[in-house]
């Protein structure tokens, strides 16, 4: 496809991991072919385990044989390496820096919060869950519409690096929302947010990284099933 | 280059505290890049300035950076705005050029990866007594990640080669806190990671780190206060 030279594409994912998402989106984007390869999490592959021994984790693009590993750098290099548009920052500095600040959070700040609501086995787990990340979906809400300044995306009118880190979860959030009877981008409290999240999942670079609702849906009811099993192993790392 | 004449459009101030190693990679950074700045110091143990909640709503945390009045928050997003807003500073970009991003990803990954050290670091001098077992991971984590630093450098003078870079002041200013980790943690980084630590001495020959960073002692004195602080022990 593009220029951007130096060779072919590979892409070692997993196709519920919300990071792989997150590169798949931006390699969607700017509509580069590569070869995805599915690594089962459980079992990771020596080529995984040689092209990201530091973290072990997916994604990692691996390109002319090197490999660029943490969905955001991933995200950026593509951004880097095919110059061409779309851009997934902005040109101005101080918008990269702003752009920069909200991924951080997601990962920081959200991630955290969310993460515990995604583990809660009863319905007290959920509740406390839950209440505990509004504050950060406040946040996010107030960020959109900082970002976004009446425009389609946190990137403008087009996707940038915060929709793609924090879209990269829309599927999970599906998932959760629908086991545990909660709505986290309730259009009341979070309008914003909320269209977004709709417009974000109707652009076809997105819709074809998204994994399967239904599949997904199944995937998390075992995930929870066997952490609520007294025999639960570590289950999925942070 | 702290407190020089500033023309109000481009007036750089930066909120910090003085111990902090987040902060002191803005300080090396401006220094390194020869632009004046006015350091403002924030009261974190006691109430926060309006300007620094202003600024920075939603942690309320320093290194602030403002540009003209506009605020960028988070030391290594305001690094990178350092090189894209002033590119005609003096010095080599901390970054790695656009025309070999290949390069710059690995700057961010490994910048990102410098992190680790205090965040293992920190787990080693708040864990309580009795938290024997976190403390052994802590200590587990912190050889690892000095390990892995260690061979990211390998036979290079600093991080970016040639170039004293991105990661190279992203790292940097947590070294005077290796001492009291060492002993908290009862390892050792010269044995751990011995290129890692002739590359702490090399970069303190370098005046912009020699003078943003104080002396392991200090900061041993403010992991004390902090201890006492946070009821630890």
């Amino acid at each position: 496809m593009a220029a951007g030279g130096g060779g072919e594409l590979q892409l070692l994912g997993c196709w519920y991991s919300p990071y792989a998402i997150r590169a798949r989106v931006a390699l969607g984007l700017k509509g580069l072919s590569y070869e995805y390869i599915e690594e089962d999490l459980f079992s990771k592959s020596d080529l995984l385990l040689r092209s990201n021994p530091v973290h072990r984790k997916v994604p990692v693009l691996i390109h002319g044989g090197r490999p660029v590993c943490e969905s955001l750098v991933v995200v950026q290099y593509v951004d880097d390496a095919w110059a061409a548009p779309p851009h997934l920052l902005p040109a101005d500095a101080h918008a990269r820096a702003t752009a920069r600040f909200w991924a951080a959070y997601i990962d920081d700040k959200f991630f955290q919060p969310w993460r515990a609501l995604f583990r809660s086995t009863t319905d007290e787990q959920r509740a406390e869950a839950f209440k505990d990340v509004l504050p950060q979906v406040e946040v996010l809400e107030q960020a959109f519409m900082e970002c976004s300044q009446g425009k389609a995306f946190f990137g403008g009118n087009a996707i940038g690096l915060v929709d793609i880190a924090l879209g990269g979860f829309l599927a999970w959030f599906k998932a959760v929302d629908q086991v545990s009877g909660t709505c986290l981008l309730d259009e009341a409290r979070f309008p914003g947010l909320a269209a977004w999240a709709e417009r974000f999942m109707g652009v076809d670079a997105v819709r074809d990284a998204m994994p399967d609702d239904r599949r997904l849906l199944e995937h998390y009811r075992g995930f929870l099933a066997k952490l609520a099993s007294p025999a639960a192993p570590a289950g999925y790392s942070s | 280059m702290a407190g020089e004449q500033q023309q109000p459009e481009t007036e750089l101030v930066l909120l910090d505290f003085w111990v902090s190693p987040f902060g002191q990679r803005c300080r090396i950074a401006l220094a390194e890049k020869g632009l004046p700045y006015e350091y403002s110091e924030q009261d974190l143990l006691g109430a926060k300035s309006d300007l620094l909640l202003r600024s920075n709503p939603v942690h309320k945390k320093v290194p602030v950076l403002l540009h003209a009045g506009r605020p960028v928050c988070e030391s290594l997003a305001i690094l990178a705005y350092l090189d894209e807003a002033f590119p005609d500073a003096a010095g080599p970009a901390l970054l790695p050029s656009a025309a070999d991003p290949y390069a710059r990803a690995r700057a961010r990954f490994w910048a990102a990866y410098s992190d680790r050290v205090y965040e293992a670091g920190t787990r080693l001098w708040k864990l309580k007594g009795g938290e024997a077992r976190a403390k052994l991971q802590a200590r587990a984590e912190i050889v690892e990640v000095l390990g892995n630093l260690d061979a990211e450098l390998g036979e290079k003078e600093f991080f970016g080669g040639e170039v004293f870079g991105l990661v190279d002041v992203a790292l940097v200013p947590f070294v005077p806190w290796l001492p009291s980790y060492e002993r908290y943690g009862e390892f050792s980084v010269e044995e751990t990671a011995p290129r890692l630590a002739a590359w702490a001495r090399r970069c303190a020959e370098r005046e912009s780190v020699a003078r943003s960073l104080h002396p392991p002692e200090k900061v041993d004195e403010f992991i004390t206060l902090l201890k006492k602080v946070y009821g630890i022990e």
